[in-house]
């Protein structure tokens, strides 16, 4: 088990620019962050604010125009391709709000997917992958295709093959953007889940439930960060007005 | 607690003070655990009056538990199906939050944006609390269901307060 409380990733003057002169949008501008591990950050924002160019920095799916990533110690934004690639095979888990799951794979082979492309022997790969398939809940769909599991099913999957090479870090683009309220709750019931067992994990979204139970929340507007904000406090007494119980 | 509730928990059959509070308890959840024991009674004492229930047994004595029984008269069954058929809704306060937006800019007293601040941060923490306990429920679970009605009410409040932060930053944009 990591330490948790470490730092494991920071930004420092993270910038990317598309395009140039009069069509040139500033995606990210001037991100500092540093992300504790073990901890659960939400970045919310309308859509186009940035966040999702965010996530694809931190986890080295694409390079900033300016300043730089650490992950674990390590400067990642400079890395050749061929160790950043590595580096998203064995170090970063992503999760997608399509699912981005192989329609034409079982729920089992779609996770012991990323185990074989890093090089994983079909045992070892095969093994994990039940244990992860178990622990989203899903050991009794194992063979099943994307295709007749729901759509809170598909994500617990996608999540469970982002896990598949024991990443440091878990970074997931509008997971519940697709779902319904109740597979909602499924997911957060998952990442609680996985908050509790110490994994590190961002999540872009513009959905408040899933914020809401986020460590800390970031608002981003425009690129850049405009407000922070740790959830602590509340009350029962206030939930008991809502539903009409109060007096 | 609106007395028809009590009175419509009585529909499926007679019963006890206790047994009614451990209906209203399953139902709720975390959510009814504030509510106190005597609140019941003074409702069923008001039903009484009203003559849409009945009592039978004996009468509380000082230590011993109360064993009366209460039970639906025709006035009462009558009374339910009617609540049940209404269409009502509660009312959210939306204007006065509104108001306190277009005042505070008005007479330049406070910011607005940071007025809309302040109530996300809020709303966010009592979304927070509905979510864990919604979380702790077990699926399926009455009061489960009753949560996620509360959490997807703070999403939408949330979802306006998005919308009035949009507008007040244009509005100050609009004016420089």
């Amino acid at each position: 088990m990591n330490e948790s409380g470490a730092t494991l990733v920071s930004s420092r003057g993270l910038r990317k620019d598309y395009g140039s002169g009069e069509a040139l949008v500033r995606a990210v501008d001037d991100v500092d962050l540093d992300l504790a591990r073990g901890e659960t950050v939400a970045v919310m924002g309308p859509s186009g604010c940035g966040k999702s160019t965010l996530l694809h920095l931190l986890g080295g799916l694409d390079r900033p125009t300016a300043g730089a990533v650490w992950l674990s110690g390590r400067r990642i934004d400079q890395l050749s391709e061929r160790a950043l690639a590595h580096l998203r095979r064995h170090e970063v888990g992503f999760v997608f709000q399509a699912f981005h799951l192989m329609d034409e794979l079982t729920a089992q082979e779609n996770v012991e997917l990323p185990a074989l492309l890093a090089g994983r022997s079909p045992q070892e790969a095969r093994r994990r992958a039940g244990q992860l398939l178990e622990q989203v809940g899903l050991g009794d769909r194992a063979g099943h295709l994307p295709s007749m599991l729901s759509g809170g099913q598909r994500q617990r999957v996608a999540v469970a093959r982002a896990l598949a090479n024991e990443p440091q870090i878990v970074l997931a683009d509008e997971p519940t953007g697709n779902l319904d309220s109740t597979a909602t709750l499924e997911v957060m019931r998952l990442f609680e889940a996985l908050h509790a067992s110490g994994l590190t994990l961002v999540i872009a979204t513009h959905d408040e439930r899933i914020a809401a139970t986020a460590d800390r929340l970031i608002s981003m507007r425009d690129g850049a960060f405009i407000d922070e904000t740790r959830l602590v406090g509340g009350t029962q007494g206030n939930l008991a007005d809502i539903a009409g119980l109060g007096g | 607690m609106q007395q028809e509730v009590v009175l419509a928990l009585l529909a499926k059959e007679p019963a006890q003070g206790y047994q009614l509070r451990a209906r209203l308890g399953h139902a709720l959840g975390p959510l009814g655990e504030g509510m106190n024991d005597g609140q019941i009674y003074v409702t069923l004492g008001r039903l009484e009056n009203a003559g849409l229930i009945t009592r039978q047994g004996a009468p509380r004595t000082s230590d011993g538990p109360d064993r009366k029984v209460y039970e639906l008269t025709p006035a009462g069954h009558e009374r339910v199906s009617e609540w049940l058929a209404e269409v009502s809704w509660p009312k959210p306060d939306l204007a006065e939050f509104h108001l306190k937006l277009i005042a505070a800019a008005q007479a330049g007293l406070a910011d607005p944006i940071s007025i809309v601040d302040l109530q996300r941060r809020e709303l966010l923490r009592r979304l927070r609390d509905a979510e864990r306990a919604a979380m702790a429920e077990p699926e399926g679970s009455d009061a489960g269901l009753l949560l996620e009605g509360i959490a997807l009410r703070l999403q939408a409040d949330l979802r306006w307060l998005a919308a009035c932060e949009r507008s007040w930053i244009g509005r100050r944009k609009a004016r420089r």
